[in-house]
């Protein structure tokens, strides 16, 4: 129920993310899903991938700083209040979500969370248990 | 503390007896210029100098400066002051542009030099039981075989190792039961953890390592206790100072109390300047350590602007010595930058980011002017990716990068992180510092 997502050191600078999201494609690795958070100075963009592996290398070839980490994704219905429900779950399961993203996809009605949590393994539990979807790899990648 | 002299004569001297022997000296070394070095016979002349006009030490001022460009524009042989066949080995310090420069010495420069470095060695706590492995590089720069015969001098067992062999390095220092190293402090540092990567096969307590001889280029504090834990079982090194252009390494070093580096007194006269003015500074002030020569007979060199910023303390040490001794090199006179007022050299910066893992060892020094007040920014490269999944540990770096430069400066300065490989590469000196303020 993880997912490799890679997270890179970004300097604010003019077509530095066009350099590596360039060198992401060279990889051919395709980006399903991202999020960048910046300061004035550098950011952090995370983004998930389908050959994770294969773009960390490239990346880390070229000399980026770039690290591999894994994360949870879960699916969550369209309607209102719905995705206050797994953050209720983990918050009672005294889990502490350190950041996330959201993204939606064609192929399905419903919207999706990147979560990233110190301990995966339990957060994957206590969501399961009570019934929130989960993603594998293999799930992830079929929705694209 | 056990404290060990080897001259006591000259190192305890009272100081009186010091500088009236230096005087003494100095008026035999303008005499003996003025007859036999064509370089300075011309330069004396030019400015009225006669051995009969240095009536006192300060009367040196008359003595115009030697500098590098003066080393190069006689090269190779324009400033000898004897016989080509009186001297017995020449030298040359790499120049990274143009001629090098070249220095050359008679037999009796080559016994001077084996003393001064005999001298510094055997304060550093080296003696005839030792057995010394030289991790310098043998060739045509004085480091290792300056300190070659000043360690024979003392009657040490010298193992010549020269640079580079990591491998055979250790290999010798275990098997002879290597007690002393000289080395730069990087290669030491370099070594020890060498030793460490292989501690399952060969533990740390193989090595009989105790006493590191470190010099050829400057050594922090932090530097120095990060080569001292790495090797461990006590280990204790001490620096030496000199360059080529002065014999090599020999004018000074540390004693045991590590409280500044004695300086050969005897040997050589200095004074510290205003880089910018050239003027002389009264004793204590921090500025540019120029240096007189006063036993060098085969390539004499009068008042040598060294670049480096030092300061020198007179006052006599814990150790016995009376000898000056001169602090640390503070930095290079090419490189200090007034930044608010406030001296700043790359080389402060650099003792900051020392042991600081999430950084590569390379760094910029950005000055701008900025409304009226100047700005100062020091890049550096984020090379740690385990931090980048928690943004409040990359401000944490950056804030402790922070806290560490402003400690050393004094300054508010602003720190930026940037990617691997974004600030330039130097070969040979870097070049560290980006001044826009009259851009
Ligand atoms: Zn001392």
């Amino acid at each position: 129920m993880i997912i490799k997502q890679i997270s890179i050191f970004v300097e604010n600078k003019k077509g530095r993310l066009a350099e590596i999201t360039e060198t992401i494609a060279k990889s051919g690795a395709n980006i399903r899903a991202l999020s960048i958070a910046d300061t004035t100075d550098f950011g952090i963009l995370r983004i998930i991938v389908d050959k994770a592996d294969d773009a960390a290398a490239t990346l880390k070839e070229a000399g980026i700083t770039v690290s591999v980490t894994n994360v949870i994704a879960i699916g969550i219905d369209d309607t209102p209040g719905a995705f206050s429900v797994p953050m209720r779950i983990l918050s009672d399961a005294g889990i502490d979500v350190e950041y996330m993203y959201a993204f939606i996809t064609r192929k399905s009605e419903k919207a999706y969370v990147i979560l990233r949590v110190a301990d995966n393994d339990t957060a994957a539990k206590v969501l399961m248990d009570k019934g929130v979807e989960l993603l594998d790899e293999e799930g992830f990648h079929s929705l694209m | 503390m056990k404290h060990q002299i080897w001259n006591k004569e000259m190192e305890c001297m009272k100081r009186s007896d010091l500088k009236a022997l230096q005087l003494e000296r100095l008026k035999a070394l303008v005499d003996y210029c003025d007859k036999n070095s064509k370089f300075y016979h011309e330069r004396f002349e030019k400015n009225g100098i006669t051995a009969d006009k240095i009536k006192t030490l300060s009367d040196i001022q008359y003595i115009p400066y030697t500098t590098k460009d003066d080393l190069r524009d006689t090269y190779p042989f324009g400033m000898l002051s004897v016989p080509q066949k009186k001297i017995v080995r020449v030298h040359a310090s790499s120049g990274t542009t143009g001629n090098p420069t070249v220095v050359a010495y008679t037999r009796e420069d080559l016994d001077n030099w084996a003393e001064q470095v005999a001298r510094l060695v055997y304060a550093a706590g080296t003696t005839d039981e030792s057995i010394v492995q030289i991790c310098f590089g043998y060739g045509m720069f004085t480091g290792a075989l300056g300190l070659h015969y000043g360690l024979e001098r003392i009657g040490a067992t010298v193992v010549p190792t020269s640079s580079g062999n990591t491998e055979k390095q250790l290999k010798f220092m275990r098997d002879f039961g290597t007690d002393t190293i000289v080395a730069t402090p990087s290669y030491c540092l370099y070594l020890a953890e060498s030793a460490r990567e292989r501690g399952i096969e060969f533990p740390m307590d193989s090595y009989k390592l105790k006493t590191g001889l470190l010099g050829s280029e400057g050594c922090t504090p932090e530097m120095r206790k990060q080569i001292e834990e790495s090797w461990g079982n006590g280990f204790f090194c001490t620096d030496n100072y000199g360059m080529s252009e002065l014999n090599g390494p020999g004018m000074s070093g540390e004693c045991m109390m590590r409280d500044g580096l004695h300086i050969n007194e005897d040997h050589f006269l200095c004074e510290i300047i205003d880089p910018k003015t050239g003027e002389v500074l009264p004793e204590g002030s921090e500025g540019e350590m120029v240096v007189t020569n006063l036993t060098k007979r085969g390539l004499p060199i009068l008042r040598y602007r060294t670049k480096d910023i030092t300061k020198i303390n007179y006052e006599p040490c814990e150790c016995g010595r009376t000898t000056a001794r001169m602090h640390k090199i503070i930095g290079r006179s090419d490189d200090m930058l007034k930044i608010r007022g406030v001296n700043v050299f790359p080389s402060q910066v650099e003792s900051a980011l020392i042991g600081i893992n999430s950084i590569s060892p390379h760094y910029q020094l950005v000055v701008r002017r900025e409304g009226f007040a100047d700005n100062l920014e020091v890049r550096v490269e984020l090379i740690d990716a385990s931090l980048l999944e928690k943004y409040s540990e990359l401000e944490n770096l950056r804030k402790n990068i922070h806290d560490r430069i402003k400690n050393i400066l004094g300054i508010e300065i602003k720190v930026s992180l940037v990617e691997p490989k974004t600030i330039e590469r130097f070969t040979g000196k870097a070049q560290r510092v980006l001044d826009l303020r009259n851009k």
